[in-house]
């Protein structure tokens, strides 16, 4: 009975995993803004992923071999997911690859505009 | 007595999320698999202290469990939110926006907690930081009102993560 239960969960979490990774796929194909295109892995490192990763845990309980692992790669993935994003935004802010953000109201500017003058020579764009 | 146990144990937190950690990367509850996590848990945070000076002093262990669920189910909620976005609007009708979010949290673990906790629920990405760190960028997806998204943050989360860190 209980791997009867462990199978169906599997399969369930499964589906919606596969799900939520096809829709960032066809996000990641469809929007056309570096910055709106980031949105769409995060999603899949989220729930696409967790669900995943649950599946195989319903998997492994169902043969009868606990499995902790995967909730430590879930814990390492959202740790590290963000940070990726951050980087990549902060490359597409550097770049000038998307709409520059407007100033902010209580300090001078984004930190990753805050370019000390000495490098600002090594810009592409300021070279003549 | 304390300042003996201060110095044994510089983060009990780390401590024990380090045993806990090590015992379950090993897939294995055993007697001497924990005695071994609870030696690296010592002797991890006793090494790397020198680097974590400033530490957060009132850290509320519970809040933050609380905190997490509630995390766990806003991106559930927010991925089907988001998902649906994707396949049924275009690109001309979604209103990308940028977001700017006045921090009232000092702490730059708190601040990173909440960097992370924006860019993991679905629809909004952490982008950067202000320069004197007093507000934090926000890009959000699509958002016909970036009032009321900022609005959310600073009353769901950053409301939240005061009161653990403080």
């Amino acid at each position: 009975m209980i791997e009867l239960l462990a199978v169906y969960a599997t399969t369930v979490f499964l589906v919606i995993g596969c799900i939520f990774t096809l829709v960032a796929a066809i996000g990641l194909l469809k929007l056309n803004d570096p910055m709106t295109r980031l949105h769409a892995p995060t999603k899949a490192a989220t729930v696409g992923i967790g669900a995943f990763l649950l599946g195989s845990m319903c998997h492994a309980y169902g043969v009868g071999e606990g499995s902790f692992h995967e909730l430590m790669i879930l814990a390492f993935l959202f740790v590290t997911a963000p940070i990726s994003a951050n980087f990549i935004a902060k490359v597409n802010i550097h770049k000038r690859a998307c709409d520059m953000p407007p100033a902010p109201k209580l300090d001078e500017m984004w930190s990753t505009q805050d370019v000390p003058e000495s490098e600002q020579e090594m810009e592409p764009q300021k070279t003549p | 007595m304390m300042r003996a146990l201060n110095w044994l144990f510089p983060h009990p937190l780390l401590t024990l999320i380090l045993t806990i950690v090590w015992t379950m990367l090993q897939n294995d509850v055993s007697a001497g698999m924990v005695v071994f996590g609870i030696i690296l848990g010592i002797i991890i945070p006793r090494v790397t202290a020198v680097w974590w000076p400033d530490r957060p002093q009132g850290f509320r262990a519970g809040k933050m469990l609380s905190y997490s669920l509630i995390v766990v189910w806003d991106i559930i909620l927010a991925n089907i939110h988001v998902a649906w976005i994707i396949l049924t609007k275009s690109n001309a009708q979604m209103k990308p926006a940028w977001v700017e979010v006045p921090l009232d949290l000092r702490e730059p673990e708190a601040i990173t907690i909440l960097a992370g906790t924006i860019t993991l629920t679905p629809g909004t990405v952490s982008a950067d930081l202000s320069n004197e760190g007093r507000s934090l960028l926000v890009h959000a997806l699509d958002a016909p009102d970036p009032d009321a998204v900022r609005d959310e943050i600073k009353e769901r989360y950053e409301r939240r993560l005061k009161e653990i860190f403080q």
